[in-house]
């Protein structure tokens, strides 16, 4: 028996077993740990470039505990600042999101340029003359801040490796969403929500290969309800792929599906009308990418976890995710969709009701996944007595395998072990098994 | 007919769908729905008047999915609703506001709901705007749109049930 994470990932190679203890989704302990080991010292994604396109644009957004401003400055700089006034501390944005030249402290009227430099403040003659000298009492900027193909990260962490090292065998899957257009874009509108349980679980269930045929009967109910006949005919649809590792904790689930995907794949369900301009994006897509990776990008879907806490759904729709823990049993979840910029109204209606019908927390399918795990954290009330969960499906391995068994959860698990046998101080034993 | 009579026949209207959700009559309140019925509800951060076309809203039920909404809401494995959330739907300050669309009967209140399942109680507060026709006498709803007051849905967590 091999442990990881504490004592709290038990691997037994023998007999083929993963399990993880059912206090790492209750200990304010591990919490700790956690936000010490993992959220302080990962990238953890920020925003998208098109929330600030143009100079000025800001937005203000809770990443890791923290409320940062993400912003670009006049001359067209991308910064992250942590929202707090160098004179006392007050946090300077209350918008959720707009344009500003200048931010403004709303205590003693203390201005900093959007580059985050100070600008000025009252009774400046009262300071010493070189008060402002080295940036002393300017905002000041997260320690790590870098993009890769859009998507902007920070890390907490001054002396982390790079953004590109980090993402490593992540990016080539996070290129299959970019390569997707010339050029992305959040679509206005995003979903913030609770899910009375831990945060590790959603990031299970985002690429939970094994659950949906069971959880989500109700939603395939609902297709099969809204499939034209004609198409019904043959066998019944199902989902088929493969999960990797992707190393650093980062893993994916790729598939094929039934449905159509806006980014390339038509599907009869959106008439024939629409096809001549689903056969024109893929073939824009393959005189850009070549036969074989336009294939891949159309018609194969992926839900990517971007470790510790980006999901990547690239599916019927294109979704990003996060998720954060308020305390052990309790998690924000922040969701948006992303487009193509400039893509038809039909494609962009499409998009939105393929998000709607199945994702958020109004959708007809991502109730239940909430549901499902708030009723595992209910579960965990019994942790002294049963404190062990099983992911052993397809055995002990990570990758390669088939995506309805837990190789990718496993590589998450994996990883999150290895951050938090970091953490100074004793571990507790493992939880004792009643069961042998 | 008089003003005040059409407003007493409206305010009647929208009590009798609130008693209509909060009894689980859910093929009954679809049913006040026209054919080419919307039930929308926008997300936190998007002003009142957006197109769940162009912006991601929490949920834009044209007829068709809104009824599979109702359909899926009686099976005892739509997990999140089963067993049924106790609900109980109020809804205040109506007013008839003039129609944007000619021979609509365009309605404003203000809402707030309270469902308890399990032990927990949580509440979605906002405004309604509806768009009402007149069909063989009675009213139907062509659009239900439903304006949380909230940013956010960190209280609540969802909207599994029916606003």
């Amino acid at each position: 028996m091999k442990y990881l994470g504490g004592n709290n990932v038990a691997i037994d190679a023998d007999r083929g077993s993963f399990q993880v203890a059912r206090r790492t989704f209750t200990s304010e302990a591990i919490l700790r740990a956690e936000r010490a080991e993992i959220f302080d010292k990962c990238w953890i994604y920020l925003g998208h470039e098109s929330e600030v396109a143009a100079p000025g644009a800001f937005v203000s957004r809770s990443v890791a505990g923290r409320d940062l401003i993400f912003n670009r400055d006049a001359k067209g700089a991308v910064h992250a600042f942590l929202d707090a006034c160098p004179h006392r501390g007050a946090k300077l944005c209350q918008e959720r999101q707009g344009a500003a030249k200048n931010f403004q402290c709303i205590y003693h009227g203390w201005v900093f340029g959007a580059d985050g430099k100070f600008r000025r403040q009252p009774h400046h003659a009262a300071y010493p003359p070189d008060f402002e000298a080295g940036g002393a009492v300017d905002l000041v900027p997260v320690p790590r801040l870098d993009s890769y193909r859009g998507l902007w990260f920070v890390c907490f962490d001054a002396h982390a490796r790079s953004l590109h090292d980090y993402l490593g065998g992540a990016r080539e899957y996070i290129d299959c969403m970019a390569d997707q257009s010339d050029e992305m874009e959040i679509i206005s509108g995003s979903q913030e929500y609770t899910i009375r349980a831990n945060w590790k679980l959603l990031c299970e269930n985002s690429f939970d290969g094994y659950h949906a045929n069971n959880l989500h009967a109700t939603y395939f109910d609902f297709v099969r309800n809204v499939t034209p006949s004609a198409v019904k005919s043959g066998p019944p649809p199902k989902l088929e792929g493969v999960g990797r590792d992707l190393g650093n904790g980062h893993a994916v689930v790729e598939y094929s599906a039934p449905w159509g995907r806006p980014a390339g794949k038509w599907s009869p369900a959106w008439g024939e009308q629409v096809r001549p301009e689903m056969e024109g994006i893929y073939a824009k897509l393959q005189a850009r990418l070549g036969e074989q990776r336009a294939r891949r990008v159309a018609h194969l879907s992926r839900n990517l976890v971007i470790f510790p806490n980006l999901v990547i759904v690239d599916a019927a729709g294109l979704v990003l995710r996060t998720m954060y823990p308020e305390e052990p049993g309790s998690m924000h979840v922040s969701s948006w969709a992303v487009a193509p910029k400039g893509e038809s109204e039909w494609l962009r209606k499409i998009r939105l009701r393929n998000f709607l019908e199945f994702l958020g927390p109004g959708g007809l399918a991502t109730p239940d996944d909430i549901e499902a795990l708030e009723r595992c954290q209910q579960g965990y009330r019994n942790v002294k007595e049963a404190p062990w969960s099983d992911i052993s499906k397809g055995g002990i391995a990570t990758t390669e395998l088939p995506m309805e068994d837990e190789g990718q959860i496993r590589a998450f698990w994996m990883q999150w072990g290895a951050c938090i046998d970091r953490h100074p101080g004793p571990a507790e034993p493992p939880p004792a098994s009643t069961r042998r | 007919m008089t003003d005040d009579v059409i407003h007493r026949e409206v305010e009647d209207f929208l009590f009798m769908e609130a008693e209509l959700l909060d009894a689980w009559k859910l093929e009954e309140w679809f049913a006040l729905f026209t054919p080419d019925g919307r039930y929308l509800v926008p997300a936190g951060d998007l002003p009142e008047d957006s197109s769940p076309e162009a912006s991601l809203f929490y949920i834009a039920d044209d007829a068709v999915l809104l009824h599979e909404r109702v359909k899926r809401l009686y099976k005892r494995n739509a997990h999140a609703e089963w067993p049924h959330s106790k609900t109980r739907h109020f809804v205040s300050n109506v007013r008839i506001v003039p129609a944007a669309v000619k021979g609509e009967i365009e309605v404003r209140c203000a809402f707030l709901t309270h469902r308890h399942r399990a032990g927990v109680n949580d509440t979605f507060v906002g405004s309604t705007r509806y768009r009402l026709v007149r069909d063989h006498g009675g009213l139907r709803i062509r659009e239900k749109r439903c304006k949380l007051d909230h940013d956010n849905l960190h209280e609540q967590g969802r909207i599994s049930i029916l606003l």
